[in-house]
């Protein structure tokens, strides 16, 4: 187990060297040179100028990436054009929503996702499986945004439970009750996720219940709902697990939708605001971030599919 | 009493709003410490009549449409599911021809050998595990200590079995049914295989219900033997008597393409056709389309049971003259 998560964490750098350069290649990729684009269009041809040098754009471009990926490591990740504050503490502000937000969600996932897959599959082809199924199916197919702007007119605006948008900083009083705020984002954003979750417990659980092991287990003359979780939910959970890693891809996206909709101050808004103003050193950098979290949620992924399924680790 | 009567068995297949019979009325029975071979090509029924006598047809699309089973003088089909798992694992257990996938992969085999011990028997993790050993041992896996924590892949198929077979004992069974047990395995190993359980029935006292397709395999190893075609019981018959006096043209047929080492053979006989579908209807006796031998009477009436030797029996409207 050690030295498979050694190996996997080797394996980790090339990926992260190679994102590193499409994301230094971004500036790039602008039409124009950066240090206009940087500066804008009222900026004088000697103001451009004087910014290349300082930015060291005439240098050649493989010095520029090592200058730059130094920087990086040592956690420099330059200005904001925008806020002027660098960049690393500006996306640690929307930071902290949206890993509250991801928490929340990840719990909601699992608590609706996991159970109702196992009973779907255990009352295959019965209401109980068609009623969660179709319900699956409802969810999985439903867009975030309308989602989002149901929930709030239903729990905000005609019930009035819940806040409809926005989200104190987390240091105020009583930061617990903040999670309110947080309560109909971060089922929105579930919802999509835990149904195709829902969809692949079934699946996989359905899948595994005809192998040859599974006879053997109830050959034992075990109950069938200890056949159930111990023999077939356990050897499902090795895809489920995988499943996990892309769940998290497709909350990062989603996440951008869903922060819009509440008017949630996270990384996803971060984004969208910094695309819109051009604030190229924001974007740079919370697409690192993103992959740097990605690359190790993948990491968590891998290990606990080295743990639950003994094959792995020695292969 | 015998320990297992099989009487009148019928199984069916639920395809298409339809009940298919697969296996039509066999009726056979095994005493205490006893082996019975039942012998057949593919599709014959033999897998499924296993199942349904070990109760694992649950679940599945084939169901028990009549007759009845009787283990230790109770009837089977009329316990309720509780009743019915008190026995499976226990007192009657199973081992199957598909040893690398017959293990639950993601756990040791100690613990499954431990989890039927306690799924039976009052007794503690600790003194489970102390069984599993032993049992490996007896199974004659080397080093059973350190073996005991070793998942199923990193042991081959033959281990794999006799990992099978420690599990199916640990409860001490009256009676195991062996599905196919040595088929998936290479021969040398199959030989070991059955000698180990041919050896731990006279030291257990364990009937058997050996499933195969290898005439050879059965010759070997049981008691008695029933051949069955197309969900009947051909022949049957102790198996020395049967060896001694064919009584039905599909056992000789059987026979005749087993291949034979120590003699020279251009063409291994088969039997010509095949298995008919079970979809398929056929009148007079089933086996006529494939029989070299098939007379008018045999595509008319089916035959009816024939005794040629005090046990021993065939459904052949010429058994007393197959018989050489």
């Amino acid at each position: 187990m050690f030295a498979y998560t050694i190996k996997r964490l080797l394996t980790l750098i090339p990926t992260l060297l190679a994102a590193s350069v499409l994301v230094f290649l971004f500036v790039h990729l602008i039409p124009g040179d950066p240090a206009s684009i940087l500066l804008g269009d009222t900026a004088t041809p000697e103001e451009v100028a004087a910014l290349t040098k300082e930015l060291g754009l005439d240098k050649p471009l493989i010095v520029q990436y090592f200058y730059w990926l130094i920087q990086v490591v040592q956690g420099d990740f330059g200005r904001s054009l925008f806020f002027g504050a660098p960049v690393l503490s500006v996306i640690a502000n929307g930071a902290q929503t949206s890993i509250l937000l991801a928490l929340m969600t990840m719990v909601w996932i699992v608590i609706f996702g996991i159970p109702i897959g196992v009973l779907s599959a255990s009352y295959q082809g019965r209401w109980v499986d068609q009623l969660t199924s179709g319900g699956a199916m409802l969810f999985a197919s439903v867009p975030t945004f309308w989602l989002g702007l149901y929930l709030i007119l239903i729990f905000a605006v005609w019930l009035g439970w819940l806040p409809s948008s926005g989200f104190p900083a987390i240091d105020g009083v009583g930061a617990l009750g903040h999670l309110r705020y947080l309560l109909l984002p971060s089922l929105t954003l579930a919802a999509p996720n835990a149904a195709l979750i829902i969809r692949l417990v079934r699946a996989s659980m359905l899948d595994v219940s005809r192998e040859d092991h599974v006879r053997t287990a109830r050959a034992k003359g075990l109950h069938p709902s200890r056949v159930a979780i111990k023999h077939i939910f356990r050897n499902a959970l090795i895809a489920v697990a995988a499943a996990f890693g892309f769940t998290f891809a497709a909350l990062v996206s989603e996440a951008v939708v869903t922060e819009t909709v509440f008017s949630l101050p996270g990384i996803g808004q971060l984004v969208v605001q910094s695309i819109l103003r051009r604030d190229y050193p924001v974007i740079q950098g919370v697409i690192l971030v993103i992959v740097v979290l990605y690359a190790v949620v993948n990491l968590l992924v891998d290990l606990a599919y080295a743990r639950l399924d003994p094959r792995v680790s020695l292969q | 009493m015998p320990l297992l009567e099989v009487d009148n068995l019928e199984i069916a297949i639920a395809m298409r709003g339809q009940l298919l019979p697969v296996v039509r009325g066999i009726s056979f029975s095994v005493d205490e410490g006893e082996t019975l071979g039942i012998v057949g090509e593919s599709g014959c029924g033999k897998s499924l009549t296993s199942l349904a006598i070990m109760g694992l047809l649950d679940g599945t699309p084939v169901r028990i449409t009549g007759g009845d089973i009787r283990f230790e003088g109770q009837d089977l089909r009329q316990l309720n599911r509780r009743e019915r798992r008190a026995i499976m694992g226990s007192r009657m257990a199973m081992i199957f021809q598909e040893p690398m996938t017959s293990l639950n992969p993601v756990y040791r085999i100690g613990d499954q050998i431990v989890e039927n011990l306690r799924q039976h028997q009052k007794i503690s993790q600790k003194a489970a595990r102390a069984r599993a050993i032993e049992l490996l041992e007896l199974v004659r896996i080397p080093e059973p200590q350190q073996r005991v924590d070793s998942y199923p892949h990193q042991m081959s198929g033959g281990q794999r079995q006799r990992v099978m077979i420690a599990m199916a004992l640990s409860c001490d069974p009256k009676l195991l049914i062996a599905d196919e047990p040595t088929t998936a395995l290479d021969v040398t190993v199959q030989k070991e295989v059955l000698d180990l359980m041919a050896d731990l029935q006279e030291r257990m006292g364990t009937a058997i219900v050996l499933i195969s397709h290898d005439l050879g395999v059965i010759a070997e190893t049981c008691d008695k033997v029933a051949v069955m075609y197309r969900g009947k019981i051909a022949e049957a018959a102790p198996t020395d008597d049967l060896f001694a006096r064919l009584a039905h043209p599909y056992t000789r047929g059987l026979l005749n393409s087993i291949p034979v080492v120590d003699r020279d053979v251009e063409w291994l006989e088969a039997i010509p056709g095949r298995v008919p579908g079970i979809d398929e209807d056929i009148e007079g006796c089933a086996f006529h389309p494939r029989c070299p031998r098939a007379q008018d009477i045999c595509r008319r009436n089916e035959p009816k049971q024939h005794r040629i030797g005090n046990e021993h029996t065939s459904h052949c409207h010429f058994a007393e003259e197959a018989a050489p």
